[in-house]
């Protein structure tokens, strides 16, 4: 699709916003479709490519500036939304859009992901969350599930992870969506909706703060993604999902979301989504919830999600203190590669 | 001084000085707290100095107790009396201080009117006290002529960085995180939001340099100043800069460490962090403030590399600097040089746009910013081929980007004045002096010459690259001594650099050099 922009009325592309750099991620990676949504949804929004900045931190997610044919800066690890703050405020002309992956952003990245939020700098941060560190191969991140088997955590992850909406939430962040990398109309739409987005905050400037999470899979994962893994929120409408749209979400009078089957609580007890309600805040803690993302990337970054609870097991295991009864290290260990003797 | 005061400092007061005590605070409480088990003043330890036992609280307490004054708030302006009769004591015109107080406390008027009787009971003190035989006159100090203000370094630097800003035709851009002795300048540059001053406090160091170098790569003239640990934190930011060659300018108030060390004193130990504290080959210019009024050439000079190389620069100063003031002339902003430079606007590879194509004399890469047409590009940390920019990791292309960025760098020798040199007929030694050390470097060499020894004195305000002929210098004299507040850092690099036999005179006290200590040191080794 093409689109009129500006005053010249030359028609933009999707071809204008690639570059001629070859994009690098594993076959079936999910950052493929996440670039292509974007390098859709930029000709529909009438922006220039000279007028975008896309600043990213390091990581697969945070390669993606070098794909578009837009002005870009590829930084360090976890500091985008620091440096994109740099270039808004400097330029309030431009718009600018900050790439990263669920470690970038959440972990070594998380002071500036909620400082650049309470901020509502004039910034688009577009959170690609995996679930895991793809570009280390396969670490566990601040989004992955307790239990969760990775190179560091052969047992299993004994770490709550952040719930990313919650997080952009809390920071204040006055635009918040979670969209799904298969789901390339709705990923559209949302970005459409960042893109727009721009609060009158003061007098003296106007500014937009979004947080726009996408959770990410590939193929092999998304096959078992039926239609009962994801609730899709639309204002005005009740929570329904599944696929006969069986289930609900209601909240209890504590505020927290529960899933219900529709029939047995009747069409009226469900909530309808309201994006600007205050109580929203609970709504993206709708735990266990289907809704959570998914990945399981065929290459490289994924150990199995077997959900089992470690913590329990592990807790007793694993002392603070090397004492007595943790067995010293042995030379049977030391040894565990071929050896040979020099006489 | 009271019995504390006299124990903190008397050390730094030579044989022969003169001492002015409250003798009303030497009581048995007050010596004991300090510490002495015998009065200094009836034991004869200060015999090596002229004592005035003064009476200044009881003094002061009776002379505001006409106005009504209670004795207790009365006590808090014997420092007026103190400074009552060291006006008097070295003839210093009192209308300047009266106007003050009375600006000061307008708002208190029975302060007011006390800090007032006891300022004038220490000027009558000196008069009719019959203790001092003659006051002082200080002359005024030969200045050239011209317009003056008393500066702090802070500010200068600020004002500098305006000025730079203005002069290149940029909007000016700075990030910081507060830090004890860099914050002032944070504060300053808030005020100016008027000439086109964008300050952010970030939420940390490492936010300020990313900032930075947003702004930078946006068009901005990009600054960040801190302390030392704020240094360590920005450190990969700075390295990020040094491979996108992106001007920046990275201030450095130096105060003693490691860690938290000493917040609120002066130390000149960061110029190896300066220079080397980046990983990989990451190498940046170094410029040295000497006084407060020079930070303010010193940030236009650091403005001028950074923007010109396209580089990042640490731009070194230090806690006595900062907070130090003295008189300064005004510049006259029209005479400053013009350090503008041209945003790239056109490809410059046929249709193409190559951000790394550089400019064959400087080396430097075009800077095309955001909102120009046709010039879209990406720049990252990862290592890029020269020319196009786009990521590359061939092993010969990156050997030639490390000795090209550099060559870069080197190559600023050949924009720098040569060694500022103060030469004298017959000096068999140099001192060489850095940054802050310039002012007692150069009350040293008086002293040593006053004593008819001939000392030559060379200081520095670039330390990276070094001025060009300063290998040629050093080679001119038999003998080099290098102060510095560190454990010798200057004298290590001239070391390496240049084979010299440099000697150093260090001292980590948290406060500068007193002249004679330098002048001992260089009396010393004419000796040998
Ligand atoms: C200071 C620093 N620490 C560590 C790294 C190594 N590192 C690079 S990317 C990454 C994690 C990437 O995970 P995520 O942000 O989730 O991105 P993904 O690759 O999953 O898209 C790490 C630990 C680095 N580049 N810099
Ligand atoms: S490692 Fe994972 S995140 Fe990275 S490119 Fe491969 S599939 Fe994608
Ligand atoms: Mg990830």
């Amino acid at each position: 699709m093409t689109a009129t922009n500006g005053d010249g009325g030359v028609q933009l592309a999707r071809k204008d916003f690639q570059s001629d750099q070859e994009v690098r991620w594993c076959p079936g990676c999910g950052d493929y479709g996440i670039l292509a949504a974007i390098q859709f949804m930029l000709p529909e929004v009438g922006v220039r490519p000279e007028e975008l900045v896309f600043v990213s931190g390091i990581g697969c997610a945070a390669r993606l500036p070098y794909y578009m044919n837009t002005y870009g800066v590829h930084g360090i690890h976890g500091r985008a939304p620091a440096i994109a703050t740099g270039v808004a405020i400097a330029r309030p002309d431009l718009h600018v859009w900050v790439i990263g992956g669920d470690g970038d952003m959440l972990s070594i990245g998380g002071n500036h992901l909620i400082h650049a939020l309470r901020r509502n700098v004039n910034i688009k941060i577009l959170m690609f969350n995996n679930q895991i560190y793809g570009l280390t191969k396969g670490q566990y991140s601040p989004t992955s599930e307790v239990g969760k088997v990775t190179k560091s955590t052969p047992f299993g992850s004994l770490d709550q992870p952040f719930n990313p909406v919650s997080v952009a939430l809390g920071a204040e962040a006055t635009f918040v969506a979670r969209t799904h990398d298969m789901d390339r109309k709705h990923m559209i739409e949302v970005f459409k909706r960042a893109h727009a987005h721009r609060v009158r905050r003061s007098s003296r400037s106007t500014r937009t703060a979004t947080c726009s999470t996408t959770a990410r899979s590939t193929r092999s994962s998304t096959r078992t993604l039926g239609r009962n893994m994801l609730i899709e929120l639309r204002h005005g409408e009740p929570v329904r999902f599944g696929a006969e749209r069986e289930l609900g979400v209601v909240l209890n009078e504590l505020g927290e979301a529960k899933i219900v089957r529709v029939d047995e609580v009747g069409e009226d007890a469900i909530l309808v989504h309201d994006e600007r309600a205050p109580t929203r805040r609970s709504r993206s803690r709708c735990r266990g919830s289907p809704a959570s993302p998914r990945c399981r990337p065929r290459s490289g970054c994924s150990g199995p999600s077997n959900g089992r609870r470690t913590r329990a097991r592990c807790s007793g295991r694993s002392p603070r203190r090397p004492s007595s009864a943790v067995p010293a290290i042995s030379t049977r260990c030391l040894r565990s590669a071929p050896t040979w003797t020099v006489a | 001084m009271n019995p504390a005061a006299l124990k903190a400092n008397l050390r730094d007061m030579p044989p022969g000085s003169t001492l002015l005590v409250n003798v009303d605070t030497f009581d048995q409480r007050n010596l004991d707290k300090a510490g002495y088990t015998s009065n200094p003043l009836t034991d004869g330890s200060l015999a090596n100095h002229r004592v005035f036992e003064v009476p200044m609280t009881s003094i002061t307490v009776e002379a505001t107790k006409p106005l009504g004054v209670k004795p207790r708030d009365a006590e808090r302006s014997k420092n007026f009396f103190a400074l009552g009769l060291l006006c008097w004591m070295y003839t210093r015109p009192v209308e300047p201080l009266l106007d003050w107080i009375k600006r000061r406390f307008a708002n208190r008027p029975e302060v007011l009117e006390a800090n007032l009787a006891a300022l004038r009971a220490g000027l009558n003190f000196g008069e009719t006290a019959e203790l001092f035989d003659h006051p002082y006159e200080v002359r005024p100090a030969q200045l050239p002529p011209g317009t003056y203000r008393n500066i702090t370094g802070n500010l200068a630097l600020s004002y500098g960085l305006v000025a730079a800003a203005q002069k290149a035709k940029l909007p000016l851009f700075y990030a910081s995180y507060p830090i004890t002795p860099a914050s002032d300048i944070l504060h300053e540059l808030a005020r100016l939001k008027h000439f086109g001053v964008k300050t952010l406090q970030a939420e940390d160091e490492i936010a300020a340099a990313g900032a930075a170098v947003g702004a930078a790569f946006a068009g901005s003239l990009a600054v960040t100043a801190t302390s030392g640990p704020g240094v360590d934190l920005k450190a990969e930011a700075i390295g990020l800069a040094v491979s996108l060659e992106l001007p920046l300018v990275l201030v450095d108030v130096q105060r003693g460490g490691p860690s938290t060390g000493l917040p609120t004193k002066t130390e000149q130990a960061d110029l190896l962090l300066a220079m080397y504290g980046r990983h990989g080959e990451a190498p940046l210019p170094v410029v040295a403030a000497r006084s407060p009024g020079h930070c303010f050439d010193a940030a236009f000079e650091a403005a001028r590399l950074a923007l010109k190389y396209r580089t990042p620069v640490v731009l070194l100063s230090d806690g006595y600097l900062a907070n130090g003031a003295e008189p300064w002339p005004i510049p006259d902003l029209d005479a400053l040089a013009d350090i503008s430079v041209e945003f790239a606007t056109e490809p410059n590879h046929g249709d193409e746009f190559w951000p790394y194509l550089r400019d064959p004399e400087t080396l430097a890469r075009p800077w095309a910013i955001p909102g120009t047409p046709r010039l879209m590009h990406r720049v990252g940390g990862i290592e890029k081929e020269d020319g196009t920019g786009n990521v590359s990791y061939e092993p010969e292309n990156h050997e030639k980007m490390t000795r090209l960025r550099a060559a870069k760098i080197a190559g600023i020798a050949r924009d720098i004045p040569g060694v500022e040199l103060d030469d004298q007929e017959g000096a068999e030694l140099l001192l060489l002096t850095w940054g802050g050390t310039w002012g007692v470097g150069t009350a040293a060499t008086r002293r040593v010459r006053a004593r008819g020894k001939p000392v030559a004195h060379a200081h520095l305000v670039h330390l990276n690259p070094f001025p060009p002929d300063l290998g040629d210098v050093l080679a001119r004299y038999p003998k080099v001594l290098v102060p510095e507040l560190n454990l010798g850092q200057l004298s290590r690099l001239v070391r390496a650099e240049y084979l010299v036999d440099a000697r150093s005179l260090t001292k980590v006290q948290g406060v500068p050099f007193r002249a004679a200590e330098v002048e001992a040191k260089i009396l010393e080794m004419i000796e040998q």
